[in-house]
Order: C-alpha cells, then sequence, then structure tokens
C-alpha cells in the first residue's frame, strides 16, 4: 500500500502525516508514506484545501486533519 | 482526555442541552466581566479609575477576558455554520459565471467558504484550472482573509453592529471591485504556466459532506483551541499596547498627528499596515484605544484591513503562482481600495 500526504508543509500536513503513521503503526501494516509537495502534483489529485490524503492513488481524505482512529478506519476499509 | 472527548454527548438531547447550558454560561461571564474588573481594580486595589496605572490595568484585564471570550464564541459557530460549505462547493458554484456576477458571488463566497490562507496555492489552481475566470478567483483570494469571521466578531463585540456592517460592506466591494478590474487587465500572461497546463484529474472529494451534527461540533472544538493556540502571542502585545496607550498616551498624542486634521492619515495607516504582519484578534485591541483616543473610524479600519488583507507570508506563498507584476497589480489595486474606504468611511461618519 502506498500512501501520499499531499500539502506543503504546513501545520496541517504534518499532523495529518503524524495521525496516519500512527494508524500505520496501530494497524501494523505494511505501507510507505510518501509526501507529495509540488503544488502541480497536488492539483493534478483534483484536490483544492490540504492536506489530502491519498491511498494508492485514490484521495480518500482532503481538507482536514481527521483523528488517527479516523484514518485507521479508512486504511481497514481499504485493505480488506 | 481531551476536551472533545469529555464534551462527546451520548444523545442528541444531551447535545442539544450541553450547548445551550455553554451558551448561556458563556452568556453570564461575558455580562460579569466588566463589573468584576471595576471591583477587582479599583475597589480591592483601590487604584483610581482617573489614573494611569488604573486605567491601563483595567483595560488589559477587561479586554483579555472578554476578546478571548468573544473569540471563542465566534470561532466556534463559524466554524460549525462554515462545515456546511468548502471550496469545492465554492467552485462548482462559480463553474461557468461570468465577470461580474461571478466577482459579486466570488467575494460573497469568500466569506462564507471555510479556507485556510495555507490553501491559496491549490485552490488557485483547482479555480483557474477548472476555467473559472483570474478576475473572479482573485475576488475570492481578496475577500476571504480581508472579511474576516474573526474582526467581525471583534468589531461586533467592541464597536457595535454599525461598524461592523462598514467594514463587511466596505470588505465585499473591495474584493469585487478589485477582482473585477485585476481581470479587465487580461493579466494571464503573468499566471505562471504551469497553472493553465495542470490536469485536474481524480475524483473531487468534498471536505463538507458526510459530517454528522457530532463531527460539525467537534470540528469546532479543535478550531477554537487550534486558532487560539496559534493567535495568543499576537492577542496579548496588541492588548498590552492597547493598554499602554490607553493608561498613557497624551490624549492629543495620536489626534495631533493621525487624527481627522490630517489629511495623509489613512494613506500612511494603510502604508504602515501592509507589511506588518499579524491578524485580526492582535490589531483590534489596538484599534479599540487608538478609538479611545479620538482616532476616526475609517482610518482605524483601513489600517486593520491593511494589516489582515495583505500579508507578506500570502504574498510569498501566492509568488508559487502569480509572477511578480501580478502581485504587484493585486497588492496596488487592493491597498488602493482599501485606502478609498478609509476616506470615505471618514467624510461619511464626520
Amino acid at each position: 500500500m502506498i500512501i501520499k500526504i499531499l500539502g506543503s508543509g504546513c501545520a496541517n500536513c504534518v499532523n495529518l502525516e503524524r495521525v496516519t503513521r500512527k494508524a500505520v503503526a496501530d494497524l501494523g501494516i505494511n505501507a510507505e508514506i510518501e509526501k507529495v509537495t509540488d503544488y502541480g502534483a497536488i492539483a493534478a489529485y483534483g484536490i483544492m484545501s490540504t492536506p489530502g490524503l491519498v491511498v494508492d492513488e485514490e484521495v480518500v481524505l482532503a481538507g482536514r486533519v481527521p483523528t488517527a482512529a479516523k484514518v485507521r478506519e479508512l486504511l481497514e476499509s481499504l485493505t480488506c | 482526555m481531551s476536551l472533545a472527548e469529555r464534551l462527546h454527548p451520548t444523545t442528541p438531547t444531551r447535545r442539544w442541552v450541553g450547548l445551550g447550558a455553554a451558551a448561556l454560561g458563556w452568556l453570564a461571564l461575558y455580562e460579569v466581566n466588566a463589573p468584576l474588573w471595576d471591583w477587582v481594580v479599583y475597589d480591592v486595589f483601590g487604584l483610581a479609575p482617573a489614573s494611569r496605572l488604573g486605567s491601563g490595568v483595567h483595560f488589559f484585564l477587561e479586554d483579555s477576558i472578554k476578546i478571548a471570550m468573544l473569540l471563542v464564541g465566534v470561532i466556534f459557530a463559524v466554524t460549525v455554520l462554515r462545515s456546511f460549505m468548502s471550496v469545492e462547493r465554492t467552485r462548482a458554484l462559480l463553474g461557468g459565471k461570468r465577470e461580474g456576477a461571478g466577482n459579486v458571488m466570488a467575494a460573497g463566497l469568500g466569506v462564507v467558504t471555510p479556507f485556510c490562507s495555507c490553501s491559496a496555492v491549490p485552490a488557485f489552481i483547482g479555480f483557474v484550472a477548472a476555467g473559472v475566470p483570474l478576475g473572479v478567483t482573485l475576488s475570492f483570494l481578496v475577500a476571504s482573509p480581508l472579511v474576516n469571521e474573526v474582526a467581525i466578531g471583534l468589531l461586533f463585540g467592541l464597536f457595535g453592529i454599525g461598524p461592523t456592517l462598514l467594514y463587511v460592506g466596505a470588505g465585499l466591494v473591495i474584493a469585487i471591485v478589485a477582482g473585477f478590474v485585476l481581470g479587465r487587465l487580461r493579466l494571464e500572461r503573468w499566471v505562471e504556466p504551469f497553472v493553465f497546463e495542470t490536469r485536474l484529474g481524480g475524483q473531487v472529494i468534498d471536505p463538507a459532506a458526510g459530517l454528522s451534527w457530532e463531527d460539525r461540533i467537534q470540528m469546532g472544538v479543535e478550531e477554537v483551541g487550534l486558532i487560539l493556540r496559534k493567535i495568543w502571542p499576537y492577542l496579548l502585545v496588541g492588548i498590552a499596547l492597547g493598554a499602554a496607550i490607553h493608561g498613557w498616551a497624551p490624549q492629543d498624542f495620536f489626534t495631533r498627528y493621525a487624527g481627522a486634521g490630517n489629511p495623509f492619515a489613512v494613506l500612511i495607516a494603510v502604508l504602515i499596515g501592509i507589511p506588518l504582519y499579524s491578524n485580526a484578534a492582535g490589531i483590534m485591541p489596538l484599534v479599540q484605544a487608538l478609538h479611545d483616543k479620538g482616532l476616526p473610524m475609517g482610518t482605524l479600519l483601513a489600517f486593520m484591513m491593511a494589516v489582515v488583507a495583505l500579508s507578506l507570508p500570502e504574498l510569498i506563498l501566492l509568488r508559487r503562482v502569480l509572477k511578480p507584476p501580478l502581485i504587484a497589480t493585486f497588492v496596488a489595486i487592493t491597498g488602493a481600495g482599501i485606502i478609498a474606504v478609509g476616506y470615505l468611511f471618514n467624510a461619511v461618519l464626520a
């Protein structure tokens, strides 16, 4: 599973990366976490409010920082 | 356990009762704030209300609590209401709109759409690449920081409904006119080319979709914490400066240099305000203290608008998508609008 965090490095993006890493660790899944900071690349995913969360090239969340529990729920529903 | 979790209601009835109780408690506290500090500063500590120390200390204590309370109430209410809107919905509404009507809509939507200046660049690309005209996009980008919910709440709490409506109306007009003029100037050549080449792919995710009341209330509580954590240093500096002016500056000091008699006052206030980086919460105590010292409202509103609408960090962000001549034009036209509004208010209100 490849997880991408979209955002230019603002506080929200750092928070999203933190909760995502926590969710991945909690689930014990094998995931690669990448950061996408290039504005053109971010916009190409169709999102306009950062931060965004992309799992296997599909945007699953944009515009707000969810709780780690919510990310875990999302990842769980995508893995099985 | 976080505050949000402790406030977690178990049933809808409990949630509304809890919210109602919080609102009543807020109102009661707000009402006792001024009499409480009258009693503490003047009666308990025996400072004279007319003395510099007495009035300065009273101003600091009363204002800190009052502004903090206004901020909590306003940010919570605005976040919950705004959770029904999103930049994605705004773009859908603006799609296919022409200049003119599009500018008016974009300015109005700029006020009600939840928007963080850190998203200014992806939003700009998203709008322009989806075919929203450049001028209409810029109306949105001017209105969003200029007509600021925190400023609206504080103005209303400190000065009443009149100045608040003037501020909102003036902000909208500036955003509409600035966007319209910039659109007419056909400045597309000064937009970084990659913006027009961006292909919008993927599925549009609407952050406002599928939220329960529970989510919205929790977002409100989180936003209050987030914003207060971010702005409290500005707020304290602003209130301390306000208190110092209130207690120590000679009565005619500011009116002599920046009062109604000086025709350059608005111009100078705006030129000082543009590079000054603060936010509405940090500026408002200063505005209040200067107003008490007799400065005209138009000059003060122009100063505040210049501080919140044009900030260096946001301009640096926009540099990623706009070339320097367009940024300069953007600052010049918005600044000119703010100056015009300042003079107009001084003339009308005098």
